[in-house]
């Protein structure tokens, strides 16, 4: 008994050590899940004449994606999204977080624009009530506005397919 | 090469040009108030500084947005609710007590509990396993013996 105690102590130690391994400090659970999605009215990215705001998206399963030009991680899903869009699954409205217009149309010129339209939020007053704090995050808004899904940090094929996608069958019932 | 090395080095200072002040609040009593909430809210972007210690962009936009709803009139309380609806509790560093936080809080007596169950266990085999020594009367004669002052080794 007493001889398999020091195994048993490493035993455990290891199995905390390797949860931990496996976590990743920077995903915070969002308290927004479940709630309604913040109201925003901001000027298009295309057309800063016309504006958007959440009140335009009842009625509609919706996804919203902070991206910025200067944003590196998005690079890594951008593609994803691109492909995404060309399935017209349901619209993805861009946020563009605290970016320059012409960066942010430069960007989507040389990169793909996988959004029904982007939206500018050049301080950061919208990102900041959807508690954004490490571009790129995706949001799944229902019917009724409410949030039901955030990833922060890029989406991956494996998060489209095992969890977006479900959710957004889920959702249109 | 020597010039060349000189001149390098006087061109070097102008790299590390200091990075504009963020923005302060005129009032230094406010000031002081924004300094005390925010060292109390963490910043998401580097977990391991407050938001009162970061330079991270979205610190400096999150302080100016609790220095201008001081300036607005809201409390400390307010502001507070205000971040932890947007970020969870997270962003505090001095967490509510609640069943998600239930670990956290109470883990430490947790492990003080389990340690002092061990070594009441430990304590409780060992008086087992060492019988206490009986002192017979020649025992007491030499203790008292040595007390009075007589030599350590004279019954060896």
């Amino acid at each position: 008994m007493k001889r398999f105690l020091p195994l048993g102590i490493f035993l455990v130690l290891a199995v905390f050590l390797a949860v931990g391994l496996g976590l990743d400090p920077r995903e915070v659970p969002s308290p927004l899940i479940g709630k309604a999605a913040p109201e925003f009215r901001l000027p298009q990215l295309q057309d800063p004449g016309q504006m958007l705001g959440t009140e335009d998206l009842k009625g509609k399963v919706w996804i919203l994606n902070v991206w910025a030009s200067w944003c590196v991680a998005c690079l890594e899903e951008h593609p994803i999204l691109v492909d995404f869009s060309k399935q017209n699954v349901l619209p993805i409205y861009g946020l563009n977080y605290k970016d320059k217009r012409e960066d942010a149309l430069g960007w989507l010129g040389k990169h793909g624009n996988p959004y029904t339209l982007s939206i500018q939020d050049g301080d950061g007053r919208v990102g900041i009530d959807y508690g954004v704090y490490g571009v790129p995050e995706t949001y799944v808004i229902d019917r009724n506005g409410i949030i039901r899904y955030k990833r922060i940090g890029p989406v991956t094929v494996q998060i489209l397919h095992e969890k977006i996608l479900p959710l957004i069958r889920q959702l249109r019932g | 090469m020597k010039a060349v090395f000189a001149i390098l080095l006087l061109v070097l200072p102008a790299l590390c040009a200091a990075r504009e002040a963020p923005p302060a609040a005129d009032d230094p009593v406010l000031e002081k108030r924004v300094v005390r909430l925010t060292s109390e809210l963490r910043c998401l972007v580097c977990q391991n500084q407050s938001l009162a210690d970061s330079h991270a962009d979205l610190a400096i936009d999150l302080k100016n947005q609790v220095r201008s709803q001081m300036e607005a009139g809201k409390s400390d309380a307010e502001i507070r609710d205000y971040m932890v609806a947007r970020y969870g509790d997270f962003v505090l560093y001095d967490p509510p007590f609640k069943l998600s936080t239930l670990l956290l809080w109470a883990g430490p007596f947790g492990l003080l509990f389990v340690g002092l169950l061990g070594l009441a266990v430990y304590l409780r085999s060992r008086r087992r396993r060492l019988p206490e020594a009986e002192l017979t009367t020649a025992d007491h004669a030499r203790a008292e013996a040595i007390l009075r002052g007589g030599s350590r080794n004279e019954s060896q």
